[in-house]
C-alpha cells in the first residue's frame, strides 16, 4: 500500500494552482462566479506567458479588488471608466495586454458611454464583463440586466418593466458596433462552461495583439447572496431564468 | 536658445507639450480652448516624436485615459475650460489619490452653468480649494502670458512628476485666445522606456517582473486607520509642496502704501493699473501669486507692515480674496474689486477702485 507522502511528487501532479493568482483569499461570497472567472484569466496570462506584458483595470463593484488576487499590474478605476483608463494605457504602451474586468453595474449602467466608445473606436482591448443581473457589492440592488420581476433590493416587489424598464442586452448592442473583433456569451456553471469560457479569454487576449478591435467577453454569473440562493440553486436559477434572457455563444467572431 | 514666434496661448500650449516630450494628449472640444487639440492635431506629433493625441468622447473620458496614461508612468496632459473641468472632478480626485502625475490645462470661461465663452477666474475655488471630493490639493500654475503658457508645460511635468500630484495650469479665455511673441523651450524627446523604468520604475504599472510586487494604481483602501495614514502622508506631501514650491512675482511693491493683489490675466491688467495709478503719485503695488497652490501666504505677510490697504482683483465676484484676508489676518483692511460673467475690467476702472477703495477709503 503506498503511503499518501509517496504519491506526492511533481511526475504524478496532474492539477496545480497557477502561480499568477495570489495566495490572498478571496473575499467573494461561496458560490461566486468571480473567483472561477479570476483563475481563468490567471490561467491564460500564465500559459501565455505574458504576466510582464499586462495590465489590468479594475472596476468599482465586488471585483474592486481583483488586484488582491491576479499577480500583475492593476489600475484601480472609478465606477464605470475602467474603457478609458485601458484605452490610455493601450494607447500609450501597444505593447502591452490590456484588459478591464467589469461588472454590469459598473459597464451597463454607469460606464455605457465609456464601453461604448472603446468599443466603436475598436481599442485593441480586452473587457471581461461579468453580468450577475445584481449590484453585488452595494447589497443587491436592481441592474441595469436584472431580469423583469427579479426582487432586488431596489425592486423588493420584482422588477417592473413600466416603473423600471427593461433588462439591457448590452452585449448585442456592442457586437453591433464595427469596432469588436470578438463578442462572446459564456458562462462558468459547469466544468464545459469554465473550459469554454477559458478558451473564449485566452482567444481575446490573443487578439488584442493582432490590432483587430476590441473583444469582449460576457460572462454569467452568480450571485447567491444577492439572489439569496444557495450556490447550487443559484447555478439552477440561472440556467432556467438568466440563460434565456442571456443566450450563452458567440454572437460575432471576425 | 528656442525660437521665437507669434502665437495664441493654446496653441503654444500644444506646441510646448510636443516639444517637452509630452507622451500623450486626451481631449474633448470646448470654447475657448478648442485651438490645443486642432494644433496638436495639425503637428501630426506620432510622426514625430511618437506622443498619441485622441479625442475622447466626453471630459469624463479624457480625464480617465489620463488616469490610465500617467498610471503607466508617461507623460500626459489635457486641456479643458470650466464646464469640462467640473465633469474632470471624478478624475481629479482619483488622480490626486492614486498619486499620479499629470498635467491638466483649464482656460476658465464664465459661469455657472454653461455660462459664457467670455474669459473669467470664477474657478479659483475648483481649482484650489478641491473640486472633487476629499482632503487633496492640485499644484496649481496661473500664467499671466503667452510665454508662461510655454514655460509652465514643463514646469508644470517637472512639478508633476517631482510630487506624484496632478497639476493644474489655471489659464482663461484672454490668456488662451490672445496672440503674443513667445520664445518656445528648446526640444526634448520623450523619455525612452528606460528612464521610464528610472524614474517611475518604483510605481507604474508597467508590466510585474519577477522581481518586485505587483504595482497597483488605486486610491482605494478600506481599512479606515490605514487610509487616515495615507491621508496624512499626503498633507506631509502638501506641506513639503507649500514650503518649496511658491512662486509669486512683485511689480513696484518696494515703497508701496497700498497693495493689488491679482493672478493670471487679472494681474495683466493691474499692472497698467499700477503703471497709471503711479503716474499719478499714488504709491501702489502689484502682488502677482504665480502659483495659487502653494498659495504665497507669507511673501504677502511680509509685505503687511509697510501697507494701509490691500485691494484683490479679479474676474470674479471674490474669490481670491478669501486667501489674502487669511494671509493678513485682519492686521490691515483687504477690499475687493471684479467684474463677472465674462465682463473683462479695463486698467481705468482698477485705477477708479484704486482711488476709491483704497486711496479714499474712510
Amino acid at each position: 500500500m503506498m503511503e499518501i507522502k509517496d504519491m506526492i511528487k511533481p511526475e504524478n501532479l496532474v492539477y496545480e494552482k497557477t502561480k499568477v493568482l495570489t495566495n490572498n483569499i478571496m473575499h467573494y461570497c461561496p458560490g461566486c462566479s468571480h473567483g472561477t472567472i479570476h483563475k481563468l484569466i490567471a490561467q491564460v496570462i500564465d500559459e501565455m506567458g505574458i504576466q510582464d506584458k499586462t495590465v489590468g483595470v479594475s472596476p468599482v463593484g465586488c471585483a474592486v479588488l481583483a488586484y488582491n488576487y491576479i499577480d500583475i499590474d492593476w489600475q484601480q478605476a472609478a465606477h464605470g471608466r475602467a474603457p478609458a483608463l485601458a484605452t490610455g494605457i493601450k494607447r500609450l504602451n501597444p505593447d502591452k495586454y490590456v484588459f478591464t474586468y467589469q461588472g454590469d453595474g459598473d459597464l451597463a449602467s454607469i460606464g455605457t458611454a465609456e464601453i461604448m466608445h472603446a468599443c466603436s473606436r475598436g481599442e485593441n482591448i480586452v473587457v471581461i464583463f461579468v453580468n450577475n443581473a445584481i449590484y453585488g457589492m452595494t447589497g443587491g440592488q436592481m441592474a441595469p440586466t436584472t431580469l423583469v420581476g427579479q426582487v432586488t433590493a431596489t425592486t423588493p416587489y420584482g422588477r417592473n418593466t413600466e416603473l423600471n424598464g427593461h433588462p439591457l442586452r448590452i452585449t448585442e448592442l456592442l457586437a453591433q458596433l464595427k469596432g469588436t473583433c470578438y463578442v462572446t456569451r459564456q458562462s462558468v456553471q459547469n466544468p464545459a462552461g469554465v473550459r469554454k469560457t477559458k478558451r473564449a479569454i485566452q482567444k481575446a487576449f490573443e487578439n488584442s495583439m493582432m490590432k483587430k478591435g476590441l473583444s469582449f467577453v460576457e460572462v454569467v454569473g452568480t450571485c447567491n447572496s444577492g439572489w439569496k440562493l444557495t450556490p447550487t440553486d443559484a447555478n439552477k436559477w440561472m440556467e432556467e431564468h438568466m440563460f434565456p434572457e442571456y443566450p450563452l455563444g458567440d454572437i460575432k467572431d471576425e | 536658445m528656442g525660437e521665437y514666434k507669434l502665437m495664441k496661448g493654446n496653441e503654444v500650449i500644444a506646441i510646448a507639450a510636443i516639444r517637452c516630450g509630452c507622451d500623450g494628449y486626451f481631449g474633448y472640444p470646448i470654447t475657448p480652448q478648442s485651438e490645443v487639440m486642432e494644433t496638436l492635431m495639425e503637428e501630426k506629433p506620432w510622426e514625430t516624436t511618437g506622443m498619441v493625441v485622441l479625442q475622447a468622447e466626453s471630459e469624463v473620458a479624457s480625464i480617465n485615459m489620463l488616469y490610465g496614461g500617467a498610471a503607466s508612468g508617461k507623460k500626459v496632459f489635457t486641456s479643458s475650460s470650466s464646464p469640462g473641468i467640473s465633469l474632470m472632478a471624478e478624475g481629479l480626485t482619483y488622480l490626486a489619490g492614486a498619486e499620479l502625475p499629470c498635467v491638466v490645462v483649464n482656460v476658465v470661461r464664465g459661469g455657472p452653468g454653461l455660462g459664457t465663452i467670455q474669459p473669467a477666474q470664477s474657478d479659483y475655488f475648483q481649482a484650489v480649494k478641491g473640486g472633487g471630493h476629499g482632503d487633496y490639493y492640485l499644484i496649481v500654475l496661473a500664467p499671466a502670458s503667452v510665454q508662461e503658457m510655454n514655460d509652465f508645460m514643463d514646469l508644470g511635468f517637472e512639478l508633476a512628476f517631482k510630487y506624484r500630484n496632478p497639476v493644474m495650469i489655471l489659464s482663461d479665455g484672454i490668456i488662451g485666445q490672445m496672440m503674443e511673441k513667445v520664445q518656445l523651450s528648446p526640444e526634448k524627446p520623450r523619455w525612452t522606456e528606460e528612464e521610464i523604468q528610472k524614474i517611475s520604475g518604483s510605481w507604474a504599472t508597467i508590466g510585474k517582473t519577477p522581481d518586485r510586487q505587483r504595482h497597483i494604481a488605486t486610491s482605494l483602501d478600506l481599512d479606515a486607520a490605514s487610509q487616515e495614514r495615507f491621508n496624512h502622508k499626503l498633507q506631509a506631501k502638501y506641506k513639503t509642496i507649500n514650503e518649496n514650491e511658491v512662486r509669486y512675482e512683485e511689480f513696484m511693491c518696494d515703497d508701496a502704501e497700498y497693495l493689488i493683489v491679482a493672478y493670471g490675466s487679472g494681474a495683466r491688467i493691474s499692472q497698467k493699473a499700477v503703471e497709471l495709478a503711479r503716474a499719478e503719485g499714488i504709491k501702489v503695488g502689484l502682488f502677482r501669486p504665480i502659483t495659487l497652490f502653494p498659495y504665497p501666504t507669507k511673501a504677502i505677510q511680509n509685505r503687511v507692515p509697510q501697507l494701509k490697504v490691500i485691494l484683490s482683483v479679479e474676474l470674479s465676484a471674490g474669490q481670491m480674496v478669501e486667501d489674502v484676508r487669511l494671509a493678513v489676518e485682519g492686521k490691515i483692511p483687504v477690499d475687493f474689486f471684479g467684474r463677472v460673467g465674462g465682463m473683462i475690467f479695463s486698467p481705468e476702472e482698477i485705477v477708479d477702485a484704486i482711488k476709491t477703495k483704497l486711496v479714499g477709503r474712510k
